[in-house]
C-alpha cells in the first residue's frame, strides 16, 4: 500500500522468558486513527518504546515513509517524524507551557546551539508554540508554569508538544488516562481533528474513547496481534470477547 | 525590576562599594579580600551552568580551576626564567600578558573539560559525582608527583602578570580587571540562560526523555554545558594564581571543588548570582570568624545544614522567592 506511513515488520523483543512483543507487524495508513487495545500487560507499552526507539527490537524492523529505522536512536526518530506523548506527562515541570511547546518548535527547527540569543524572543518558534497551544485549547496558559497545570492541562500539553513536532505520525499512549467524562470528551474532539495532520497510533484503555474515535483497530493479546480490523468487525469477533472484552458482555 | 534583579544589584554594588570604600580608607588588605570573592564567584558562576542549569553535580571543578592556576603558573615562571617552554617541534614561550595567559588558561581547560566531560556524561548521578571526583583526584596527584612546576610545593611567580594600559600590581586595578570579567562572565551567563542553548539544557535536567521525544541529544547539551562550565571555572583559576603569584596543588585538591559547590548551594543553586552571593559570603565568614577561631568551618557548616534543611533556593531564594520561568 502507497498510504502506509509507519509500519513494523516482524517485530520481537523479549525479557528473559516473556516475550513482551511476539512478531507484531502493523501499520499506520494516511489519515487514520490506528488504535491499539489488549489487557494490561499485554507489550502495547513496549511496542511503542520499540517504535520510537528507547528499546531496541530483538529483531524485526520499524519503516517511516519506507526509511527503515533500525538502529536508529530516540532523537533522531523524533526529527524524522515520531511524535509522541507519554503515558505518564513527561514534560519540564519547572518551565511555563508556551515554554515547553516553544522547546518542541526547538526540536523540530534544529539547531538548538545557538547561545546568545534570546529564545522566547525568536517570533518564528514563539508563533509555531503559541499556534500548537491554540489548537489544544491551551492558548490562555501560555505563561503558567507547567507544573500548576491540572492533569487534563498536562495531557493536552503533551499533544500540543508534539504537534510543534509537525510529525509524519503521531504515537499516543494513553493520551485519555486520568481525564475526567468532560476531558475526554475534549481530547476526543482534538485527536478526531488532529488525524487530518498525521496519522495516529493510539493506544487507549477507554473502550468508548477507542470506537468513537478508531478507523482500524489491532488487539495486542499477550505480546502478539491477534486482530486487526475496523470497529465494527473488532466487536463482533468472538475471539477477542473472550480474550478481552470479556466473554459475559452480551451480543 | 523582579525582586531576584534587585538583589543581584544590591550585591554588585557592595562587591563594588567595600573596596572602593577600602581604597578610600587605605585598606589593601581588604581590596584583596574582595578580588578574592569576585574570583571565587566567577569559578562557581562557571560550575553554576554545569551544576544549576544542567543538573550536572561535578566534585571535580577544581582540577580546571588548577589546570587555569597552572597555565598562569607554568607560562609565567618561563617568561621570568627567559627559558622556553619548548623548543622542538616548534618553539612555545612563556608569557606575562594577562590577556594570552587567560586565553590559554580557557582553551586548555575547556580540553580538560571535553575529555572528562565526554567520559563522565556517560553516567549520572552518584555515579557522575564520583567520577569527575576521581578524574581530579587524578589530576591532582599528578601535580603533586610532577618535580618540573614544584610539585607538592607549588609554584611561586615573583611579579603579577601585566594587562595592557594597567598596573595590576595596584590592587584596586586588579580588583577591577576581576570585577570586569565577572561583568561580562554574568551577562553571557545570563544570555545563555535565555538562549535556545539554555532551555535546552534546563529542559534536559528536568525530563531527559522530553528533550529526547522533542529530538535532541541531552549528552550534546550537557557536554556542550560542560566545557563551557570548565572553561570559566579555567579562567577563574588563572586569575587566583596571578592574585596570590602562587600556584599550588591545593588548588586542584577535592576540598576546591567542595568550596565551589558551597559558594553556589549558599547563595542558591542555578541563581545568575547564586555564586556571587555565595562566594562574598564565604569569604565574610572567612575573614570574620576565621579571626575568632581556626575551626571556622563549623559555623559554615552549620549555615550550611540551616540552607539545605530550611532554604533549598539558597540565600536568593529565601529572600526573593521561586524563580520566575523567563518568557
Amino acid at each position: 500500500m502507497t498510504d502506509v506511513v509507519l509500519s513494523t515488520e516482524r517485530l520481537f523483543k523479549s525479557f528473559g522468558a516473556l516475550k513482551a512483543t511476539n512478531d507484531v507487524s502493523l501499520n499506520l495508513r494516511k489519515g487514520e486513527i490506528h488504535a491499539l487495545i489488549g489487557p494490561n500487560g499485554a507489550g502495547k507499552s513496549t511496542l511503542i518504546q520499540q517504535i520510537t526507539g528507547h528499546l531496541a527490537s530483538d529483531s524485526g524492523t520499524v519503516r517511516l515513509m519506507d526509511e527503515d529505522l533500525t538502529g536508529v536512536g530516540p532523537a533522531e526518530r523524533a526529527r524524522k517524524g515520531l511524535g509522541r506523548t507519554f503515558q505518564i506527562s513527561s514534560l519540564a515541570m519547572e518551565h511555563t507551557v508556551l515554554q515547553n511547546a516553544v522547546l518542541g518548535a526547538l526540536g523540530q527547527r534544529g539547531n538548538v546551539m545557538s547561545f546568545l540569543k534570546p529564545v522566547m524572543k525568536d517570533d518564528q518558534l514563539v508563533s509555531a508554540a503559541k499556534a500548537a497551544l491554540a489548537q489544544v485549547g491551551l492558548a490562555e496558559f501560555a505563561a503558567t508554569r507547567t507544573a500548576d497545570l491540572s492533569h487534563g492541562q498536562r495531557r493536552q500539553l503533551e499533544v500540543a508538544v508534539a504537534l510543534t513536532l509537525k510529525p509524519r505520525a503521531f504515537l499516543m499512549d494513553e493520551p485519555m488516562a486520568g481525564l475526567g467524562l468532560e476531558g475526554a470528551q475534549q481530547m476526543i474532539g482534538l485527536l478526531t481533528e488532529l488525524r487530518k495532520e498525521a496519522p495516529i497510533l493510539l493506544i487507549e484503555h477507554d473502550m468508548d474513547a477507542v470506537f468513537a474515535l478508531a478507523d482500524r483497530i489491532s488487539v495486542l493479546v499477550y505480546g502478539e496481534v491477534i486482530a486487526t480490523g475496523t470497529p465494527e468487525e473488532i466487536k463482533v469477533n468472538p475471539e477477542i470477547r473472550r480474550a478481552y472484552l470479556g466473554d459475559e458482555v452480551p451480543a | 525590576m523582579t525582586r531576584e534583579t534587585w538583589i543581584n544589584v544590591a550585591a554588585l554594588a557592595v562587591l563594588l562599594g567595600v573596596p572602593l570604600w577600602a581604597l578610600m580608607a587605605d585598606e589593601p588588605f581588604i581590596i584583596t579580600l574582595a578580588t578574592r570573592a569576585v574570583i571565587f564567584a566567577l569559578a562557581g558562576v562557571g560550575l553554576n551552568l554545569a551544576l544549576g542549569t544542567g543538573g550536572l553535580v561535578s566534585l571535580g571543578h577544581a582540577a580546571f580551576f588548577g589546570i587555569g592556576g597552572y597555565a598562569m603558573g607554568i607560562l609565567a615562571s618561563h617568561a621570568q626564567a627567559y627559558t622556553p617552554i619548548m623548543e622542538a617541534p616548534f618553539l612555545i614561550e612563556g608569557t606575562k600578558s594577562m590577556p594570552v595567559i587567560w586565553l590559554v588558561a580557557m582553551v586548555t581547560s575547556a580540553l580538560a573539560a571535553l575529555a572528562i566531560g565526554a567520559l563522565s556524561l556517560r553516567t549520572s548521578g552518584v555515579y557522575f559525582i564520583m567520577i569527575t571526583l576521581a578524574f581530579g583526584q587524578m589530576i591532582y596527584y599528578f601535580a603533586i608527583s610532577w618535580p618540573a612546576y614544584g610539585g607538592e610545593d607549588g609554584l611561586s611567580i615573583y611579579k603579577r602578570n601585566e594587562f595592557p594600559g594597567l598596573n595590576t600590581l595596584v590592587p584596586m586595578q586588579f580588583f577591577g580587571l576581576c570585577f570586569a570579567i565577572l561583568c561580562l562572565t554574568l551577562l553571557l551567563m545570563n544570555a545563555i540562560h535565555k538562549s535556545s542553548f539554555g532551555l535546552a539544557l534546563s529542559a534536559a535536567r528536568q525530563n531527559e526523555t522530553r528533550v529526547l521525544s522533542v529530538g535532541m541529544k541531552p549528552y550534546h547539551l550537557r557536554l556542550v554545558a560542560f566545557v563551557i562550565s570548565g572553561a570559566v571555572t579555567g579562567l577563574a583559576g588563572a586569575l587566583f594564581a596571578d592574585l596570590n603569584r602562587f600556584v599550588s596543588p591545593t588548588m586542584l585538591s577535592w576540598q576546591m571543588s567542595g568550596e565551589i559547590i558551597i559558594f553556589i548551594i549558599i547563595g542558591g543553586v542555578g541563581r545568575l548570582f547564586g555564586p556571587v552571593i555565595g562566594a562574598m559570603i564565604f569569604i565574610l565568614l572567612e575573614h570574620t570568624l576565621g579571626g575568632l577561631s581556626e575551626f571556622w568551618h563549623v559555623y559554615l557548616g552549620a549555615l550550611l545544614l540551616g540552607i539545605v534543611l530550611f532554604a533549598k533556593g539558597g540565600v536568593i531564594g529565601a529572600l526573593a522567592g521561586r524563580e520566575k520561568a523567563h518568557d
